[in-house]
């Protein structure tokens, strides 16, 4: 792990990597997505909403995973203070708050024909509403902290602690009452038909490439901004 | 009273939002990666 935090070595792996997840990513998302869309049977209780689970789940599962990522790699630079880490947790900020966002706007549309409403204040909703407000805040602060020179030090803590929302949301269906179902996948066991589950693995495994591909990318992009930036500086001070 | 909804409208408007969503993003961070990538270089020829 620690060879990867080599600037050199890390552009080496990410420019072949970006584009290969990004292909990848969305050739497996466009087979599962047209296969949920036009092969799935109806579900008994859902009916044809239950298509929805396709980029719902997949969404969900990102917007958490990015913020777990975001804690991983914050925890990796406080310790080691390896600066590619700040880099990968800042590059993991955006795609994050995107699929939070998703799964919050496909829930809300899912929850009209099922539930009968856009919205509710439960914990499964409002604990997801928290992630996407925790996404907002460490955006602007890792945006402020590196105009402005600071350390990723700040960031990386704001990192770790919104971490505490990841097992709020995951046991928020168990812990208090719901209208959200309660998990259907867990470690070894399966609620989920395979006729449903097996297109949405496959939309899990697609999305999760698109994700790995634009971290890449946002890491490319802020390690170039960071040279060119640093390579400016030090002509200005050989001029002066 | 039961409502008469299409359920076909919620799943339609589920996946415009998630495909525009997911290819504007990928596509957003492909264009700022390589203008950054760009401007990097032509710095370093200057």
């Amino acid at each position: 792990m620690h060879g990867f935090a080599n600037p050199t070595r890390f552009l080496k792996l990410a420019n072949w990597l970006t584009p290969a997840l990004i292909a990848g990513g969305l050739v497996l998302t466009a087979i599962s997505l047209v296969w949920g869309l036009f092969y799935v049977p109806p579900d008994r209780l859902m009916g044809e909403t239950v298509r929805i689970l396709f980029i719902h789940v997949p969404s969900a599962w990102l917007g958490m995973g990015g913020w777990t990522a975001i804690a991983i790699s914050s925890l990796v630079f406080l310790v080691w203070k390896h600066p590619l880490a700040a880099l990968a947790a800042r590059a993991s900020a955006v795609p994050g708050m995107v699929f939070t966002a998703l799964c919050l706007i496909t829930g809300s549309i899912w929850g009209r024909p099922t539930w009968g409403t856009w919205w509710v204040w439960d914990g499964r909703l409002t604990s997801m509403l928290v992630l996407l407000f925790l996404y907002a805040g460490y955006i602007a602060l890792a945006q402020a902290s590196a105009r402005d020179g600071g350390s990723s030090k700040i960031p990386a803590i704001f990192g770790l602690i919104g971490a505490i929302n990841i097992p709020i949301i995951n046991r928020s269906v168990v812990w208090w009452n719901s209208l959200h179902q309660p998990p259907s996948l867990t470690v070894g066991k399966s609620a989920i038909d395979p006729a449903f589950l097996v297109p949405l693995l496959i939309a899990v495994i697609g999305f999760s490439l698109l994700f790995g591909g634009v971290v890449l990318a946002r890491m490319r992009a802020l390690l170039a901004e960071f040279q060119a930036e640093a390579r400016l500086r030090r002509k200005a001070m050989e001029a002066v | 009273m039961r409502e008469n909804l299409n359920q076909w409208d919620f799943v339609i408007a589920v996946y415009v939002i998630g495909i525009a969503g997911t290819l504007l993003m990928v596509g957003w961070a492909w264009q700022s990666m390589k203008r950054a990538e760009k401007r990097r270089d032509e710095v370093k020829r200057k």
